[in-house]
């Protein structure tokens, strides 16, 4: 009717794609930036391959920390958890099991340290972020005991090939299998947010939790399952990282569960609760790798990295601020 | 020296408009010093704009504004309060850890260097306390520790502790206590005897014939009317806020007898209700009468398992005894709750997903959930209750708080309920919003056979008496957690209804 009236609109429908595709424009324009610097060392399939790699352990524990962001929590413990489930996995393949049963032995490992702290939360009402700094240390301290202080090696199996490069003979699988598993895993993990009850309760708990309840939302139920599906996730990091490093080792992933909170937030993710994607997840990951690498790539020393991921956090929500206060 | 004559607050011919929507157009308000100044109109009529624009919080398109004369141009909040306007809004925004004295003089402590000067500090707050008869308080007492009466109380110490000369009061009795209201409004008088100028916004109607000296009324951002209180009835006021007669407010259509589908006998919860007895039937709306704090909403948050019960019997249709919510929903049993925004609806969720959280199921082959099928489920929802929206993808944060409740009361109809638990449905909504409100109540409890809809049953707590003798079949009272049996709205009076709640009369 008015040019007020379609600009408000035109306006509300850019924020809203910018919300949608914000963090992969960020993506976009790292790779950008390094792509022009480094053309050739950057800019190669092999590159690209190796980076994804990287990503596999960080994006899978992701979508693990998406469910409990959204739902309006937090889990300190996913890197003791991560290391918990590689000397699990480790003792069970050097106990005989077999590879697959290694595999499901971590990743339940992971799912019991989650309901255990699911249960804390819910039954003693104790804030995430307290429970899991409690069990950041516990998890770690059984991680240790059980491999009594050392690493613990293993023998051989496929499991090691997860996360190796794709190479000639196998080139019909295009990426290595761990990064398979994480792309399959964040489809459904999408999926299950977007089009079930579960999903739905996530996001309603995150909201507004006394609603949740009020509408008949079981709570303290669904609070349980979601860190320990969270947690679940990490039980197959764990698996991951044990790949990549072939052994279990009780001191790996210390300070990853800054990492991987910090990629559900750079993909759009409110600590508040209520907002959070499984895509912006990976995609958080992913910017967060391609800076490594890329300044990696440069040359440029360790810290540089450090200090330009930590500026990419604070931008990356600075940026979803703004964005919220447009759209108001 | 601006001269005596010139009015205390003066705002002409203010304008605003946020893109298409124009939110105010040439409103001029005048309030002179010593004066209770009552700004009434529905939601979205423009009052709360017109308050942000005094305070700072907004600019205004046009028009100007003066103070004792002089210009006044606030470009911030804290500009409006250092030239002494002091807004009390209805949320109280006090700092719950701190002492009584430290929240009076927060912003302003007087020090000397970086030190504060505890002589001075003690000096203000008490003036300010002794002000506001609030003396008997120890200024070292927590904030948290005080009734939702006595914090309002030090806000209000905050604003003559900063020297407010205009003193802006938001719905300031919506969570009050009679005897606090009435408390409240003495101390409105002395503030306006001491030369306060004072805007007082309220839905509620005789506290504005009570309180205040002149009116003005807003509509769709325009004044369409002004003068003396003293002058107007109270239905006068009415119709003039919502432009139309508003004799058939209320609607109480014949409604058919059914079973008894809800019992509670000697109910008792943690403190309240200490116990409780009544009967619902389909096709009645039983109303729940009482003061605050009486254990009205405690009562129905026992019923519906939102809190828990200590003793009792509880039959809702076949099913006996208490159960979670989520059984309570599973029973056809539905419940609105009187805070909209922290527990009713999950306000950054969209219009969509508050309605349909209850039921989830058969929106999508495979128990999944289809976003589309959800929507244009939501839509037809929308368009039946007639609720104001962009559409069912909107956040629900920006729907007036009438839409709001409409759709809170929506998810009772859409989940197909047949018990509604209702806690002040109409609390803080506009007029035409509680005609419609009332209404939908009336449908519900009369039912469509034709249709196939059999007639509900309505359990409603509220405070505002004319609405509960307007709905209700039957009403009980509740005093300091018992409550008395239900009796014909026919039998009883508003006079009757408030002694019994006080305690001071006999109900039966």
């Amino acid at each position: 009717m008015t040019k007020g009236q379609i600009s408000a609109k035109s306006l509300r429908w850019v924020s809203g794609w910018l919300n949608k595709f914000g963090p992969f424009l960020g993506l976009v324009f790292v790779i950008i930036v390094f792509g022009l610097l480094r053309p050739r060392t950057f800019l190669s399939w092999g590159n690209f391959e190796v980076m994804l790699l990287q990503t596999a352990v960080v994006g899978t524990a992701a979508l693990g920390m998406t469910l409990i962001i959204i739902s309006g929590g937090i889990d300190l413990s996913v890197g003791s958890n991560i290391a918990l489930c590689t000397v699990a996995v480790a003792l069970l393949l050097n106990a005989g099991a077999s590879p697959l049963i290694a595999v499901f032995g971590g990743i339940l490992v992971g799912a019991a340290s989650g309901t255990l702290i699911g249960g804390l939360i819910t039954r003693l009402r104790i804030t995430p972020f307290i429970v899991t700094l409690g069990m950041w240390g516990a998890i770690r301290g059984a991680a240790k005991g059980l491999a009594g202080e050392q690493m613990v090696f293993a023998p051989d199996t496929w499991l090691n090939g997860l996360l190796t490069t794709v190479g000639e003979q196998k080139s019909w699988m295009i990426l290595p299998p761990g990064v398979w598993l994480m792309l399959i895993l964040a489809l459904l993990t999408a999926g299950m947010l977007r089009y079930t009850r579960f999903g739905r309760h996530i996001y309603a708990i995150g909201s507004n939790e006394m609603t949740a309840r009020l509408c008949g939302v079981r709570v303290e139920r669904t609070k349980v399952m979601i860190y320990a599906l969270g947690a679940a996730f990490a039980g197959v990091a764990g698996v991951l990282q044990f790949s990549y490093l072939t052994l279990g080792d009780p001191t790996t992933a210390i300070g990853m569960e800054l990492d991987v909170i910090a990629a559900v937030v750079i993909g759009g993710g409110s600590l508040a609760g209520g907002v959070g994607s499984v895509p912006g997840s990976i995609i958080g990951a992913l910017i967060m790798t391609v800076v490594a690498n890329g300044c990696t790539k440069l040359g440029l020393d360790n810290w540089v990295q450090e200090i330009v991921t930590g500026l990419i956090i604070v931008l990356a929500v600075a940026l979803d601020q703004f964005r919220h206060r447009r759209a108001d | 020296m601006p001269g005596s004559s010139n009015p205390r607050l003066k705002m002409e011919n203010v304008s605003k408009r946020f893109g298409a929507t124009i939110a105010l157009d040439g409103v001029s308000l005048v309030v002179q010093a010593g004066q209770v100044h009552a700004l009434v109109g529905e939601n979205g009529a423009g009052k709360s704009t017109l308050m942000k624009i005094l305070s700072g919080a907004y600019k205004a398109d046009t028009g100007s504004l003066w103070l004792d004369g002089e210009s006044y141009l606030p470009r911030h909040p804290l500009d409006g309060r250092k030239a002494g306007v002091a807004m009390i809004y209805q949320e109280l925004s006090l700092a719950p850890h701190l002492s009584i004295e430290d929240n009076i003089l927060l912003g302003i402590e007087p020090s000397r260097g970086p030190f504060l000067q505890w002589d001075e500090i003690h000096k203000r707050a008490k003036d300010a306390m002794r002000q506001l008869g609030l003396d008997h308080l120890a200024p070292s007492t927590q904030v948290s520790s005080l009734s939702i009466a006595e914090q309002q109380l030090v806000e209000l110490a905050r604003a003559v502790a900063i020297g407010c000369r205009v003193l802006v009061l938001d719905e300031p009795t919506s969570s009050l206590t009679q005897k606090d209201i009435e408390r409240l409004f003495s101390l409105i008088g002395e503030l306006r005897g001491r030369g306060y100028a004072v805007v007082y916004i309220s839905h509620f109607l005789e506290e504005v014939k009570q309180a205040t000296d002149r009116f003005t009324v807003l509509r769709d951002g325009r004044v369409v009317g002004s003068g003396n209180t003293s002058d107007m009835s109270i239905s006068d006021l009415a119709a003039m806020m919502v432009g139309r007669d508003v004799k058939d407010m209320y609607t109480r259509s014949k409604r058919p007898d059914g079973e008894v589908i809800l019992e509670v006998s000697d109910l008792a919860g943690i403190a309240n209700p200490k116990s409780a007895s009544l009967e619902l039937a389909r096709g009645e709306v039983l109303g729940i009468a009482g003061l605050v704090g009486a254990g009205r909403t405690e009562l129905l948050r026992a019923i519906f398992g939102l809190a828990p019960v200590q003793k009792g019997h509880l039959r809702v249709g076949a099913f006996i005894g208490p159960a979670s919510p989520s059984v309570r929903w599973a029973q056809k049993v539905g419940m609105v709750s009187e805070d909209r925004k922290q527990e009713g609806l999950a306000l950054n969720l969209t219009v969509a997903d508050n309605l349909t959280l209850t039921r989830l199921e058969g929106l999508g082959p495979f128990g999944l959930i289809l976003p589309s099928v959800q929507v244009a489920r939501s839509r037809s929802w929308i368009d039946r209750l007639g609720i104001k929206c962009e559409g069912p993808d909107q956040q629900v944060n920006s729907l007036s708080g009438g839409n709001q409740q409409k759709l809170a009361l929506a998810r009772l109809l859409y989940h197909d309920v047949d018990v509604l638990l209702l806690d002040e449905p109409t609390r803080g909504i506009d007029v035409g919003s509680k005609a419609e409100i009332y209404r939908l109540i009336d449908e519900l409890a009369v039912g469509d056979e034709d249709g196939g809809r059999s007639p509900r049953a309505v359990l409603m707590v509220s405070s505002y008496l004319p609405e509960l003798l307007g709905v209700c079949d039957r009403i009980a009272v509740m005093c300091r957690g018992i409550l008395q049996a239900a009796r014909p709205v026919e039998e009883l009076t508003e006079h009757e209804i408030m002694l019994a709640a006080t305690g001071t009369g006999k109900f039966q």
